[in-house]
């Protein structure tokens, strides 16, 4: 079946296993009981949880003054997380869809994760444009709803209105795809209960299979839909960073109204989201045991995929101070020596040692090929990612045209707890996730198992 | 035969049955059966189970329903409707504003009954319609929860009866022993009111009256004293002056009349009549009037009456008069030369000096007479009558008091134990009957035995006379918020006169001005006509020494000149106090609008500070506050012996070695707007030579080490070379070129050849050409930047006050605000002298000049026609309107800041919090008093709602409904928006830019007119009009 990879290539994942040695390895961790360390994770996460909706409702309940926006910087950690969090939500989709695709089948083994990792992030995300509104109990109000209100209808001039369909639609669509690959690890986490003769579980797992019966005409369909739906998936990995970008990018505010955002911001979501999977992946594979599935090559291939999405923020990062020179609108050219040069200084430079400089280390076989080294750049590049939404939005805001609005930003411990917060709810979604649901897609990680050869010869 | 029809009434007559002919013949009909509740037999019937549970079910239902109806706030129509009121219809009454400091004719806006906004009396010959920031808000004082509701007798609540029982024995016993009585005022400019005290020491002789002025201005009726032989002070005549030279006169927003001589001045500074004035300023804190000049000197306090007296002496020398040896510091020569150069060149001139020592203010003279300036442009026959007070009295009434020989004091107007101080308290302590007229326990009032609360001026009748000749009234718009009772009400009963005030004014007035009472209560003022201004039949008892004019000054001013040069030992550090345009002398402080007005100047909020040069903080190691800091390092500052904590702040143009601490801060007993707020600067007040001196030169200053957080709209001051923000341009270029200082910008190649910027558009353009188009035109050079729009506006249009901690977080909800920029020693070609690179450069910039150029910027709403925030709501909250207005739908707002974050120029304002009825904001929105002030037209919006400058669109809406009840056009200057009524300088014009007649489209068709950012092509329809400064290549 799968023998048509070359004896000379190497294996995608390796320790000799066979279809069994695969499922008891991966529904290992849903049928088992779970260990200090897991308990450990959740009850942080948990709790960190409970603090940012803390925060939330407190916000809520008194104003969004509880934050530190100002009247010149109307959008600060808020809209930052948004972008950050919207950003670490690409690599999911774009493994998933973009590399089946191109037939890059060590996608496999991380795809499913990288995918849940998407939904979580998209949530945690869609979390800030919502509790960001001055009058969030209104929020329906940005939806084209037919209304009593008279002739009020949305304003389809407004980025943020695209914002509303692009991540409803990239959420729906991530949501969709990732769970339709579900159906058949469902059925085999099913079985599995069903051997070990838990009738309630195996039963849940049925339903959420939707009574997978694994015969060839359900295949058929589910590789299908999964090829249709990997083609709906990819556009919307440009369009959701894209029109997010436009948030910026219509407006007239120096250092946000630039051509460059739309190609910039999807690169530079692809680097956070490779960046947030490979985190999340390195940690995963020690503490499940994945060791074998996630090899050394699954992190080769994505610090590969660092490097090029890393070298594109890079030089569009050189592009908007060329062009900030070259326009020679003063107020474009002083927004970028402020960045460099104002008081937010050290976020530009953070941004720049984090994106720009940490990711070139990948050119050194060595380190890309290094656990360690991999693990601490991708959390370089986490922050880093972080510090270029806060850059864009912070420092462009706090000194555009006039300078008698010229402020400082300072956060407070409410936007900080709700940043921290949404970290929690990810994390505790993510571990809810590791221990319910089938991390790696079996199904599909059963097509590349080299099961033929001298080798496997028993 | 047709057969007759039969009509019947039912089937029973029809029928015709005996029981009916019975009943017809009875003539009541037997009463329906009802089982009445009253009934017995309702009491033996017995509830079963389904028609318990329906009743049970009807029961809740109905409770249920009643409590989800909202609350109902019930308006209560007029059982008999005042003739004069129709609910949302306003009335203006004119009415006067005078409180010993400021005084202006003024207009009252009253809706249902309450006063809600202050205008400006155009009709008025002395004020001219002109306001200032402490008038317009004092419409909120009146609504002050602080003010006491009923009169105190040994601090408890009594009655009125009573207490007038109380002291009007005590007055008597006195009274017949002989004792001293003794009345300390401000000063008083009611004729009324003096002869209310005439009429009351005419009851109790030994009594007198005693006037202190907490800013005292009696070296200048000292040195009048000495010069015309009677105590005045002069009517100065600003409009008349060529050139203008003050030494540390704030004539534009705080000295003597600063509400007329603004708009007199404003009138000699349009470029347009060919020729400017110019106005050279020497003084130490960089004040409004010295940030306008032409050319500023800074100078230490020591050194001012040197430099008056130096530029005596060069005058004097070119006139051939006498000279005196002044040792001024060599730095100023020039500049003094200058001056004097000009000033005899000028036709008409003034010299003006703000020190109160009477030496200083006689050589003054002698310069304004070798100048030929009496008559000219200062007028001795109109003796000015704002201040009145003899500080030589007031330390002789001190003494008095603390020898124990007063035995009452009766208080009016005035607050000496914060003004005065310790020593004033202490002799407080040995009157026996002291007695109070505040409108709160304030500090001395805290102090006193009775305190009988005057009425808020809007609950007074009142004449004022501010000048010889210029008589003014003032009514009542509303009936006494409290049981309070006007002052000269209160001595008219003590002296046992029956006649209401009311009506003891209306006949003094008559006798006074022999005007008719209900033109002069129209009108609100009566102007004596010249020829009868000799024969007034009473003058106020301050100028009844005035017979004619006065003779010239003596020219003998040697020992004036000597006791000058005698009175300087210069010190290292010397110190300033000085008057913010908020606060004034601080009788107003616990008025949030002016606590949170920002200075003019510092555009510091809700503090003062001590201002000192950066180059002194640099050296004492003190916070300069750059780059957005704003934790400010605490000092102390010791004038013997007495020290006081403030924050140091950063002031440019402040004198190397002064400091600089403005007056009105620090109470205690003012309410909890104002109490804990600063630090108190009369402390360093001192009586020299039976003046009070408002300068110290014997300072130490020295940090803290603590630190202090600064509430400022502004924290940064300097264009960082965008030039093209403010435009400016000099007189002489503009002589040359009305366009100088205005180049256009250059056009943009596009696809269909050289466009300008503004035809270059993504969007549709708006039909500016039908129906109105609303805008405004501001004159940069006509601008001071005293803030009096800021409060108008606020007052107008229902603005929130967030106080100091929100300011901190720079939220302050001002939709009109003054940019305040200072010139740098950084540009471009300093730049490229030095071969700086951008950065280094951009880094310079942020630093102000030592001694900047300084320029104000009135900002709101640009309204433009391509507005940015309108593109990006995600639900259209903010939209265009037909008439060039960009509109915010406060209802549809779900508070996403997009539209803040896209404006160009920063002006919208979000409602981080609910400022009304909330603990956390517990200003005037938090309490039912407070709210009297609010504007119904106005809504007041929710928290999370953006908001901005609508145009006063309210205004706008009522002009136009006027005008099509009256089937007319809108006519230019019918609307007037809440700025531009406020405008002393008339910088601020309203209008139709569609209307080819108004004064606004001929201003935006101006060669001075520019749009602000217009190469972002937002089409704004706010003009502004290029700062044309009247400097020279000397000086």
């Amino acid at each position: 079946m799968a023998s048509h990879e070359a004896h000379i290539r190497e294996p995608l994942i390796i320790g000799k296993k066979d279809y069994h040695q695969v499922t008891e390895d991966i529904t290992y961790p849903i049928a088992g009981k779970a260990n200090k360390y897991w308990w450990m994770a959740f009850t942080v996460s948990f709790i960190t949880m409970c603090w940012g909706v803390g925060c939330l409702a407190y916000t809520v309940g008194t104003g969004i003054g509880v934050w530190g926006s100002n009247k010149t910087v109307g959008w600060a950690w808020d809209i930052t997380n948004f972008v950050w969090w919207i950003g670490i939500g690409h690599a999911g989709t774009l493994i998933s869809a973009v590399l089946l695709l191109f037939r890059q089948k060590w996608r496999m083994s991380i795809n499913r994760s990288a995918e849940a990792m998407t939904i979580f992030a998209v949530i945690c995300a869609a979390l800030f444009p919502v509790f960001h509104m001055g009058r969030v109990w209104l929020a329906y109000w940005v939806l084209p709803l037919p209304n009593q209100f008279g002739s009020l209808w949305v304003n389809f001039n407004s980025p943020l209105l695209w914002d509303v369909f692009a991540i409803s639609t990239y959420f729906t669509v991530s949501l969709v795809f990732w769970y339709l690959g579900l159906v058949p690890d469902f059925a085999t986490v099913r079985d599995k209960f069903a051997r070990m003769g838990k009738p309630l579980q195996q039963k849940v797992y049925n339903i959420l299979s939707f009574g997978w019966s694994g015969n060839a005409r359900a295949w058929h369909r589910f590789e299908e839909l999964s090829l249709v739906l990997a083609g709906l998936s990819t556009p919307l990995v440009l369009s959701v960073h894209t029109i997010v970008s436009m948030d910026f990018a219509t407006s007239v505010i120096p250092g946000w109204h630039t051509t460059i955002f739309p190609p910039y911001f999807v690169a530079g979501a692809i680097f956070s989201g490779f960046a947030m999977v490979l985190t999340l992946m390195l940690i995963a594979r020690k503490t499940l045991n994945l060791e074998d599935y996630i090899t050394v090559n699954h992190v080769e291939s994505m610090n590969k995929i660092i490097i090029l999405t890393g070298s594109i923020v890079g030089v569009a990062y050189l592009t908007e101070l060329f062009i900030s020179w070259y326009s020679g609108v003063e107020y474009e050219q002083y927004a970028f020596l402020n960045r460099a040069s104002g008081p937010y200084w050290w976020a530009y430079w953070s941004m720049m040692t984090c994106n720009v400089i940490t990711p070139q280390l990948f050119w050194i076989k060595k380190v890309r090929r290094s656990f360690v080294a991999t693990f601490i750049i991708s959390i370089f590049v986490n922050i880093g990612m972080w510090f270029e939404r806060f850059v864009i939005i912070v420092t462009s805001l706090h000194r555009d045209y006039l300078p008698s609005s010229w402020v400082m930003f300072h956060p407070t411990f409410v936007d900080i707890g709700i940043f921290v917060g949404t970290l929690g709810i990810f994390f505790t979604l993510f571990l809810l996730f590791c221990r319910t649901f089938p991390v790696i897609a079996m199904a599909e990680l059963k097509s590349i198992l080299k099961s033929s050869g001298d080798k496997y010869k028993k | 035969m047709t057969k007759v029809k039969k009509y019947w009434k039912g089937i029973e007559e029809l029928e015709n049955t005996p029981e009916f002919r019975k009943s017809a013949e009875n003539e009541f009909p037997e009463q329906t059966n009802v089982e009445f509740l009253g009934n017995d037999a309702l009491a033996d019937s017995s509830t079963n189970r389904r028609d318990f549970l329906k009743f049970l079910g009807f029961g809740v239902t109905a409770a249920t329903i009643a409590a989800c109806e909202t609350p109902v706030n019930k308006a209560i129509p007029y059982l008999n409707k005042p003739e004069e009121i129709t609910p949302g219809i306003a009335n203006w009454y004119a009415s006067t504003f005078a409180d010993g400091n400021d005084y202006a004719s003024i207009l009252v806006k009253t809706r249902e009954g309450r006063p809600i906004k202050i205008e400006g009396n155009k009709l008025s010959p002395v004020t001219k319609g002109a306001v200032n920031a402490r008038i317009n808000s004092s419409v909120l004082s009146l609504y002050d929860s602080t003010r006491l509701k009923n009169p105190l007798a040994k601090k408890a609540a009594a009655t009125w009866s009573e207490v007038d029982k109380d002291i009007k024995s005590q007055l008597e016993a006195i009274a017949a022993k002989g004792g001293k009585i003794r009345i300390l005022s401000n000063s008083i400019i009611s004729p009324t009111t003096k002869k209310a005290i005439a009429d009351f020491t005419a009851k109790y002789p030994g009594t007198e009256q005693v006037t202190y002025d907490a800013v005292s201005y009696s070296g200048i009726l000292k040195a009048n004293q000495a010069n015309f032989g009677s105590a005045i002070i002069p009517d100065y005549h600003f409009e008349n002056a060529e050139v203008t030279v003050s030494f540390g006169a704030d004539f534009l927003v705080n000295w003597l009349a600063s509400v007329e001589y603004a708009g007199q001045y404003g009138q000699t500074r349009n470029p347009k009549n060919g020729k400017m004035s110019r106005h050279f300023q020497f003084e130490t804190t960089l004040s409004v009037t010295g940030s306008n000049a032409d050319v500023r000197v800074a100078i230490k306090p020591s050194e001012q009456g040197l430099a008056v007296l130096a530029l005596y002496n060069i005058i004097a020398k070119a006139k051939g008069a006498a000279t005196y040896d002044a040792g001024i510091a060599d730095e100023y020569k020039d500049k003094l030369q200058t001056a004097a150069a000009e000033l005899l060149a000028a036709k008409g001139s003034l010299v003006i000096c703000g020190s109160n020592d009477t030496n200083v203010q006689v050589v003054v003279n002698a310069i304004n007479e070798l100048l030929g300036n009496y008559g000219n442009t200062i007028d001795t026959a109109t003796p000015v009558y704002l201040k009145q007070g003899d500080d030589a009295k007031v330390a002789a009434l001190v003494a008095e008091m603390a020898s124990g020989s007063v035995d009452a004091v009766i208080l009016y107007g005035v607050n000496p134990a914060y003004t005065y101080g310790e020593k004033f308290v202490s002799a407080l302590e040995k009157v026996k009957l002291k007695i109070s007229f505040a409108d709160r326990e304030d500090e001395t009032a805290s102090l006193v035995d009775y305190v009988c609360p005057d009425n808020h001026y809007l609950e007074s009748w009142n004449d004022a006379n501010p000048k010889k000749g210029q008589y003014s009234l003032g009514q009542p718009t509303i009936s006494p918020l409290f049981s309070t009772r006007q002052a000269q009400e209160s001595l008219l009963v003590w002296a046992g006169i029956e006649t209401s005030y009311h009506d003891y004014l209306k006949a003094n007035w008559q006798t006074t001005t022999g005007a008719s009472w209900e033109v002069s209560l129209h009108d609100g003022f009566y102007s004596v006509p010249v020829a009868q201004v000799a024969a007034e039949p009473v003058k106020p008892a301050a100028v009844a020494a005035t017979k004619e004019t006065p003779a010239a000054p003596a020219t003998d001013i040697s020992s004036a000149a000597a006791a000058v040069r005698k009175g300087v030992t210069a010190g290292a550090t010397e110190l300033q106090v000085y008057i913010k345009t908020g606060l004034g002398d601080g009788s107003q402080a616990n008025n949030p609008w002016l606590q949170e007005l920002p200075d003019p100047i510092s555009k510091v909020t809700w503090d003062n500070y001590v201002t000192m040069s950066p180059k002194q903080m640099a050296e004492l190691n003190l916070s300069r506050l750059e780059r957005g800091d704003d934790n400010a390092d605490v000092v102390e500052v010791t004038v013997n012996g007495v020290s006081i904590k403030a924050p140091a702040f950063p002031q440019p143009g402040q004198k190397y070695g002064t400091v600089g601490l403005a007056l009105g801060y620090g109470r205690t007993a003012a309410g909890k707007t104002a109490d804990g707020i600063g630090a108190n600067a009369y402390q360093f007040v001192s009586v020299v030579d039976g003046n009070a001196t408002y300068t110290a030169y014997d300072v130490t200053v020295k940090g803290t080490g603590e630190k202090y957080q600064i509430a400022a709209t502004q924290t940064h001051h300097t264009l960082m070379g965008r030039e093209a923000i403010v435009k400016e341009t000099t007189f002489s270029e503009y002589l040359k070129d009305p366009k100088s200082g205005n180049p256009q910008l250059k056009l943009q190649t596009t696809n269909h050849g050289k466009q300008p910027v503004k035809d270059i558009n993504l969007w549709r353009d708006h039909d500016l050409e039908t129906g109105h188009l609303w805008g405004l035109s501001i004159d940069l050079n006509s601008c001071i930047g005293c803030g009096a729009c800021v409060t108008s506006c606020t007052s107008e249009n229902n603005v929130a006050v967030v106080g100091k901690d929100e300011v901190r977080r720079s939220r302050e909800m001002h939709w009109l605000r003054i940019d305040r920029y200072y010139s740098s020693d950084m540009n471009q070609e300093v730049a490229d002298a030095e071969g700086l690179n951008a950065i280094d450069k951009f880094t310079e910039m942020e630093a102000a000049s030592e001694n900047p150029s300084v320029l104000f910027q009135p900002l709101m709403c640009q309204h433009c026609n391509h507005a940015p925030c309108e593109t990006v709501c995600p639900v259209a909250a903010t939209t265009h309107s037909l008439e060039g207005l960009n509109m915010m739908a406060y209802n549809r707002c779900i508070g996403t800041r997009y539209c803040a974050n896209n404006c160009p120029y920063k002006v919208r304002r979000f409602n981080w919090f609910k400022y009304s009825d909330n603990e956390q904001f517990d200003f005037n929105m938090n309490d039912d008093l407070g709210k009297m002030v609010l504007n119904p037209d106005v809504v007041v919006r929710s928290r999370g709602v953006m908001e901005k400058c609508s145009l006063c669109v309210q205004q706008i809406q009522a002009g136009k409904l006027t005008a099509k009840k009256e089937g007319r056009k809108v006519k230019d200057g019918d609307i007037q928006t809440a700025c531009a009524t406020a405008c002393p300088t008339h910088a601020i014009v309203f209008g139709d830019l569609s209307d080819v007649t108004s004064e606004v489209r001929k201003l935006s068709k101006d060669d001075r007119s520019y749009n602000l950012l217009e190469e972002v092509g937002t089409q704004p329809n706010v003009y502004y009009q290029t700062k044309v400064r009247n400097v020279k290549e000397s000086a």
